[in-house]
């Protein structure tokens, strides 16, 4: 692993995500946007490791991210997402969302679109905690409780559902394209059917025991029902949805709340979270054999753990190696990813082979060779 | 690039960045005095004449604009991964590699400030509006002035070793960057040696002692002139044999003199000789050899400043010098060099105090001269760990370092962004460090439940319990205001405050009783064990499980829960009335006839429920209603069982 390197930014980092690429090829990804908080004046900036397809060994380039440009933007980002190639969606914490047009061009940034004042109280601002979206449609969800759903090229919001929850909700992932999951502070998952008119969930999964807030989730990006769940108390849950209220693995990961975790789009075995405490893990199934763990099924001894349970009608061959995560056996890697501990690390993002992650101490890190 | 020459140095006075029109015609202006800024307005009072009406705004002026510039925040950050680097060093390293880790740690602090230079003088240069080129000009020769005394506190304390004038002529070298400015032009011409700035270049090297670049350029110049040919050959000898003190090697001290001396009545000799005569130039670089003083004060120019001249006289007359003599030989170069009228500038006082080795004279005058304290801070933090300062107390009981680090970490803490970094200076505050942050971090303000969870996460950490209750309370309350039932308990929940679980649940219950129907379902229902919180959000836990049985038609659990609950309690006197009201139908229920339990619980409650009825203000109907189906229940009970027993 190349040493990595902290690029000071002056201004407190709370979102970093890279600019998609296209899939068909086989390019690393080179742009990334970032996003600040808790500055007087906050901004979302656009950032170039500029690969270009040399080497960085070759030329001696240095690899740090250099500003390409930047948009000033109302409240603090608190979440980020590409919408696609040009596009890039805020939240905010005066509970605005806006859509961001990124110029490759003329290197700027300028607004789109803007739905000022989509999550509020009845005399008050409400923060909006997070946005996701799925061409063209976008969710966002906030501290009011409300899940509201756009269009991005339609420029209108299509569905509201108001009280969707009496608590803040922190985060939302897609499940299918009519389905999304959200994560609440008191510590529970719900599912979202969008065919349905009614305003409550169609499903509630929850911890049995004590429940921690929940702040990220993410979807696995192969199999709909698995999510990974990440709370206040740094635990890492993995969960089947088509189970009710029994993660499959709960694993301890982070001694301070955990902000972000993220499946790798294209090598899910590989897992990342980065938390309060400073630290960024990146967690690695490894299984014996050569043969991908997902399909290695019941043959497998240790495919078959303690915590498992097997999935209600499930093909057998088709157990997924998150779920029978059992860290003591061995099979599950955890290395830290910085060199030394930061102060939080609010972000973090991962494509192809380059991780980028950003942390309250103002620094920008940047990855090019994790290994996956 | 900006020399060390002449600094500006901020006296601590209120510097205003702009001209602020507050005061019209005379006004007089009140201020208060903040832990960054001051609040300052228009009173109604004039110097002279009738008051009249005033302005009714407030202005916010701030002391301290160096926090807020961008590119020195990367000098705050920077600095503070540094430091908190040097507080965890293992205290059971030898002392010996200790110091080498503590020389490194100043290296790293000053390469930062380094770094802060370039970049705050390449947007100097690149920006067109004059007053941001001014401002950061000036930001830039504050940092070089501070990177100055901090090298040479490093040199002269923290990697105090024997080859003190070595060190010393480093020093000088980094700091005395137009010489090797102006030999990159002079390489880079045609010409060498036939460049206008050539003798400047080559004497300059000769005040730093870098002999072999003189001999390098000089042998240009002896081709030029073929017929000097010896006399070149003469100096490039001489050059070539100087001794140079190294304590480290085998040469004693008293060998490196006789040499030395040797070598030093040799140059004397051919200046005797006249052997440089015809050439000027070289006669100049003899005498400097020789270390004529009169010589190096003439060339004053060249040689830039009184520290320069210190080491360059030190360098050709006293190369064996101590450092308990160095004070000596700095004042009377100061004063040989400065014009004696002039009033010596703060950062002269503050070298020549470094020079006396009095360390605390050094951190009082710079804090008397820059306006942030980040740097007396750090440097004496270092210091510290270095153990060269004593410790004495100050007055109001911590010492130097603490004092000077609470200051900035306070600083700090005004600041919208940078207070997370206040928060490890303080941290490593042993006596006062622990109060100011509890004072700090109750002042914080909590725009988004995210600040909040980190706010709370440092409280938790160092368990500050007060401020954690007093948070959770602040944005509980603001859930509840804002009708965020759920947030409201979560928050409850994380401070563990029963007594604002059960404002929760009232104004659940409250809900209840005026919609007739509970809101928050998807709360109330999965409340798991927080519902052991406190009593009340018990009561209204198992009070929807009671409604849920009864919506399920299992009637018999439902009459025993609701038995448990008035038997156990836990529900609110306000409540009772309706639970009673629950109870009706179940009374006729034939199942719950028959269940003994329920009707002799029942009886037992009569008794003591008349008694309350009849206090209170209630519907006539309900309670004639109630009486009505208690009284029938009992009858049955009576014809089923025979006997009552109460």
């Amino acid at each position: 692993m190349e040493s990595i390197n902290a690029k000071y930014v002056s201004q407190k980092i709370s979102k970093v995500r890279w600019r998609p690429v296209s899939l068909s090829s086989l390019q690393q990804p080179e742009i990334f946007a970032t996003g600040s908080w808790d500055n007087e004046d906050n901004t979302v900036s656009i950032w170039t490791i500029g690969n270009n397809g040399i080497s960085s060994l070759e030329e001696g380039f240095d690899g740090d991210p250099k500003p390409l440009c930047e948009h000033k933007h109302a409240g603090d980002v608190l979440d980020l997402q590409f919408l696609d190639q040009e596009k890039v969606i805020t939240a905010s914490s005066t509970g605005g969302v806006t859509i961001l047009r990124y110029n490759n061009n003329n290197q700027a940034l300028s607004v789109s679109h803007q739905w000022a004042k989509a999550h509020h109280y009845p005399c008050d601002n409400a923060p909006c905690t997070s946005v996701v979206c799925s061409s063209p449609e976008i969710v966002s969800v906030g501290e009011d409780g409300r899940i509201i759903v756009y269009r991005a090229d339609q420029g209108g919001i299509i569905r509201t559902i108001e009280n969707a929850d009496s608590s803040t909700i922190h985060a939302v992932t897609y499940l299918r394209t009519t389905e999304i999951l959200t994560v609440n502070s008191i510590g529970q998952l719900k599912i979202w059917d969008f065919r349905q008119q009614s305003n409550s969930p169609s499903q509630i999964l929850s911890l049995s025991g004590d429940r921690a807030p929940l702040h990220c989730v993410d979807r696995h990006p192969n199999q709909q029902h698995i999510v990974a769940t990440g709370g206040q108390d740094g635990m890492l849950c993995v969960w089947d949805v088509r189970q009710r209220n029994t993660p499959f693995s709960l694993m301890e990961a982070h001694s301070a709340e955990m902000w972000e975790v993220h499946f790798h789009p294209m090598n899910p075995d590989h897992l990342f979270t980065c938390s309060e405490d400073g630290s960024l893990l990146h967690w690695e199934i490894s299984s014996p054999s050569d043969m991908p763990s997902f399909l290695q099924g019941g043959r497998n001894n240790s495919m078959v753990s303690r915590s498992a349970m097997a999935p209600a009608g499930g093909n057998q061959s088709l157990i997924n190696a998150w779920l029978s995560g059992d860290s003591s056996k061995g099979r599950l890697e955890t290395t830290h990813m910085l060199p030394s501990q930061t102060l939080s690390v609010n972000s973090l993002d991962v494509l192809g082979q380059c991780l980028v992650c950003g942390t309250d101490g103002e620094a920008i890190f940047v990855n090019r060779q994790i290994p996956v | 690039m900006a020399s060390a020459c002449c600094p500006c140095v901020h006296v601590m006075t209120f510097v205003f960045s702009q001209n602020i029109p507050i005061s019209s015609h005379g006004k007089h202006l009140g201020f208060a005095c903040g832990p960054g800024d001051i609040l300052v307005y228009e009173t109604l009072y004039k110097q002279s004449g009738a008051s009249g009406s005033c302005s009714s705004f407030i202005h916010e002026v701030r002391k301290d604009e160096e926090i807020h510039s961008p590119i020195l925040r990367k000098l705050f950050n920077e600095s503070h991964h540094i430091f908190v680097g040097l507080q965890t060093i293992q205290e059971e390293i030898p002392s010996k590699n200790k110091k080498s880790q503590f020389v490194s740690i100043s290296k790293n602090y000053r390469s930062v400030i380094r770094a802060c230079i370039e970049e705050l003088q390449q947007v100097a240069v690149n920006t067109k509006d004059s007053a941001v080129c001014t401002q950061y000009g000036n930001q830039v020769s504050i940092l070089l002035a501070i990177e100055l005394i901090w090298n040479l506190c490093e040199v002269l304390f923290i990697d105090a070793v024997g080859a003190l004038l070595l060190h010393l002529l480093d020093w000088v070298r980094l700091h005395k960057g137009d010489v090797d400015e102006k030999a990159t032009h002079v390489l880079q011409s045609e010409s060498p040696a036939e460049h206008r700035d050539y003798w400047d270049v080559v004497v300059g090297y000769v005040l730093q002692g870098r002999l072999e670049e003189v001999r390098q350029l000089l042998v240009k110049q002896a081709t030029l002139q073929p017929a000097a040919r010896n006399m070149f050959k003469l100096m490039d000898n001489l050059l070539s044999k100087m001794p140079f003190y190294n304590p480290g090697g085998t040469q004693t001290p008293t060998d490196f003199d006789v040499k030395w001396r040797h070598w030093h009545e040799e140059v004397d000799r051919c200046l005797q000789d006249n052997s440089f005569a015809s050439n000027p130039h070289l006669e100049l670089i003899a005498k400097i050899l020789v270390g004529d003083e009169d010589t190096l004060l003439e060339h004053k120019e060249l040689v830039g400043t009184w520290y320069h001249f210190l080491v360059t006289r030190l360098l050709y007359c006293h190369p064996t010098v101590k450092s308990t003599e160095l004070h000596f030989y700095a004042h009377s170069c100061m004063t040989m060099f400065l014009d004696p009228r002039s009033v010596p500038e703060a950062l002269d006082s503050i070298l020549l105090a470094a020079f006396e080795f009095d360390i605390h004279q050094v951190i009082k005058d710079c804090s008397i001269a820059l306006n942030n304290w980040w740097f007396v801070a750090h440097l004496t933090d270092l210091l510290d760990h270095c153990q060269l300062l004593q410790s004495h107390n100050l007055h109001f009981g911590s010492n130097l370092r603490e004092f000077l680090l609470l200051e900035y970490a306070s600083g700090l803490f005004s600041h919208h962004s940078l207070w997370q970094l206040a928060v490890d200076y303080f941290d490593h505050c042993p006596e006062f460090g622990r109060v100011y942050l509890e004072l700090q971090m109750e002042r914080i303000p909590l725009d988004t439940e995210r600040k909040a969870l980190k706010v709370l996460r440092i409280c938790e950490q160092r368990q500050m319990s007060e401020q954690v209750r007093s948070i959770c309370k602040i944005m509980a309350m603001r859930a509840l205001r804002n009708n965020r039932l759920g947030s409201a308990l979560s928050w409850s929940i994380r401070a563990k405050d029963a007594a604002f679980a059960t404002l929760i649940s009232e104004r659940f219950l409250q809900d209840y009783c005026s919609r007739g129907s509970f809101s928050d379902l998807d709360l109330i229902d999965n409340l798991g064990p927080a519902m052991l919180l406190s009593d009340r959000l018990t009561f209204l836990g198992k009070y929807r499980e009671f409604h849920k049985l009864y919506g399920e038609k299992r009637f018999r659990e439902a009459a025993k829960l609701l038995l448990s609950l008035m038997t156990a309690k836990i529900a609110p006197r306000s409540f009772w009335m309706t639970l009673l009201t629950d109870a009706l139908p179940l009374l006729e229920q034939k199942e719950v006839c028959k269940a003994k339990h329920f009707k002799y619980k029942m009886a037992f409650k009569r008794g003591g429920t008349y008694w309350w009825l009849w206090e209170e203000d209630l519907e006539v109907t309900k309670v004639e209603l109630l009486r009505l189906a208690l009284a029938r229940n009992l009858a049955m009970a009576i014809v089923n069982e025979g006997t009552v027993e109460v």
